[in-house]
């Protein structure tokens, strides 16, 4: 395969996205035939781009949450003061995945009331594990000689966490931020069934009006933005993993 | 001038280091051979407070090493360890300039001292300080790992198995240009080694462990002449001992009388070398010159027979 194909290929995705979320009224006939009765093709109770932006809003504000806190706890528990906690942060963490998100939005409406509030706590629990794990192997991977050195040539604890240890692992914990936004764009769509402003909306309405225009359009809005989300921060991953002078296989 | 009094470091019940004592004087070098698990590489790692010892007291200059805390006492001592242990992800001017850094000098001095150290490494600055370690052959990065040991101008530089990841002819010239340098500066160095040959070669003085014992601290000639117990003659090899002997002395130092025919060894080269070249050609002497190319006489097979005896 030529190796200008793959871009090329991204950016048409990119330029149909982009036009389907905004004029989505140009693409009203390729999905009539999907339609009965004389029902709309094209979502109508509100804008697809609001939508859109909602969605990834929502993804971005629960991931950031995640991060902070996953990446924190990773420190926290490679540090010697720390060390003893790793078991009982494995577990926690651990319990946040195994958790259903459906379970999770049932459990906290009666506690945060409907809509964007209790997606967020999904969201965050579910985004907890794949960057705490990536965090905790990028942190305790780090070559010997090299965590030596920087001991040997003075710096302190926070030196080394910043200067060192850090920007080596970072490779490392982008991939789980990576794994991170990728499952909570999908499972951000149920959402909608608390009444938060999400694409899941669209393919709500068109289960229960049984339109399976409105599903496939909101599935593959939905689809579209993972597939790009996650090339984009894999670039970025190996963009990282250069500068931080390793040999990335591809 | 660094002392060390009755130093011992316990792991629960394993003694890793066991009372060792030994002055060492400033401006030389000082060499500590063992196996592995002789506590060598403890040792060297408790002068910079790598490790905490168990008990006993380490002196630099008169003044007791814990009297700084650790990080401060480190910025102070160079640190070499074998395979380097450069920063991948900062340049060779960076990874130079680490301890300047950490002391808070200004750029231009840190500059110049990155680029007073490459240039006496045979490195480029201008091609090669913007470059990142992986894209260096195994010896540059160990000369880099070197000068960045030596970037803060240490009285004293502890080096781990510096040379254990080169191959031989890189080491002999990373071995000269240590010596080099060492004169040049001054400075103390202490190098960890298991490699007898090594530390024949390098050390004024030599500490040979041996289950966390110091077994003998003393002169190359005396270490090889009067090994103190059966394991140092061991590490010595019975059957290399004059050789090393002999490595230890300059050709000018052996010269006779006389001339010889075919062609010259430099004043400089070791009566080891001068041996082997008159025993694989053959001849019974060989002419000296030195630098110049100034004739000082010849060396002989006896001469240098003669000066590979035991010592008296």
């Amino acid at each position: 395969m030529k190796a200008w194909l793959p871009s090329l290929l991204r950016l048409a995705l990119v330029v149909l996205l982009v036009a389907f979320v905004t004029n989505p009224g140009w693409f009203e006939p390729l999905l009539k035939p999907l339609t009965e009765n004389n029902a709309p093709a094209i979502y109508n109770q509100g804008s697809l781009l609001t939508l859109t932006l909602l969605h990834l809003r929502t993804v971005l504000i629960a991931t950031v949450a995640a991060t902070i806190v996953a990446v924190a706890l990773a420190i926290l528990v490679t540090r010697p003061a720390g060390a003893e906690f790793l078991p009982l942060s494995r577990s926690l963490v651990n319990i946040g995945q195994t958790f259903p998100p459906v379970a999770v939005l049932a459990l906290a409406v009666p506690a945060v009331g409907f809509g964007e509030k209790p997606t967020l706590i999904a969201l965050f629990l579910y985004g907890l594990l794949p960057i705490f794990e990536n965090a905790l192997t990028g942190l305790t991977t780090l070559p010997g000689n090299v965590m030596e050195a920087a001991r040997g040539a003075g710096m302190t604890g926070w030196q080394r966490l910043i200067r060192v240890e850090l920007p080596l692992s970072a490779p490392v914990i982008l991939g789980g931020i990576r794994l991170s936004v990728v499952i909570s764009l999908a499972t951000a769509t149920i959402g909608s069934t608390v009444a938060a402003k999400t694409l899941g909306e669209v393919i709500i309405a068109g289960l229960l009006s049984n339109n399976l225009a409105f599903v496939l359009q909101g599935g593959l809005i939905v689809a579209a933005l993972a597939v790009l989300i996650y090339d984009g921060l894999s670039a970025i991953e190996r963009y990282t993993a250069r500068r931080m002078g390793q040999a990335t296989g591809d | 001038m660094i002392e060390i009094e009755g130093i011992t470091k316990r792991y629960d019940a394993t003694t890793v280091v066991d009372d060792v004592s030994m002055v060492i004087e400033p401006r030389t070098v000082c060499v500590i051979v063992g196996t592995s698990g002789s506590g060598k590489t403890t040792l060297l790692r408790m002068i910079n407070r790598l490790v905490e010892p168990t008990a006993g007291v380490i002196k630099l200059d008169g003044n007791d090493n814990r009297s700084l805390p650790g990080y401060e006492l480190r910025r102070s001592i160079g640190y070499a360890i074998q395979g380097h242990g450069l920063f991948p992800h900062r340049t060779v001017a960076q990874n130079i300039a680490t301890v300047p850094v950490l002391l808070g000098w200004d750029k231009d001095r840190i500059k110049s001292r990155v680029e007073e150290l490459m240039t006496l490494y045979q490195l480029d600055p201008e091609a090669y300080g913007p470059r990142y370690p992986h894209e260096l052959s195994g010896g540059q990065q160990q000369r880099v790992g070197v000068a960045r040991a030596l970037a803060a101008e240490p009285n004293v530089l502890l080096m781990d198995e510096p040379f254990g990841a080169l191959d031989p002819i890189i080491r002999t010239k990373a071995q000269e240009d240590l010596l080099a340098i060492q004169k040049r500066f001054g400075t103390t160095i202490i190098l960890v080694t298991h490699d007898m040959e090594e530390a024949v070669h390098m050390g004024d003085k030599i500490a040979v462990m041996d289950s966390g014992k110091l077994v003998q601290y003393a002169k190359p000639e005396e270490i090889l002449a009067r090994p103190a117990s059966a394991f140092v003659e061991t590490l010595v090899g019975a059957s290399e001992k004059p050789f090393r002997l002999l490595s230890l002395g300059r050709v000018r130092d052996a010269v006779e009388k006389g001339t010889a025919e075919g062609e010259a060894i430099p004043g400089d080269a070791s009566q080891r070398d001068a041996l082997a070249e008159l025993l694989w050609s053959g001849r019974p002497a060989l002419p000296v010159k030195d630098e110049d190319g100034k004739p000082l006489g010849r060396v002989t097979v006896d001469g240098l027979v003669k000066r590979a005896a035991r010592p008296a």
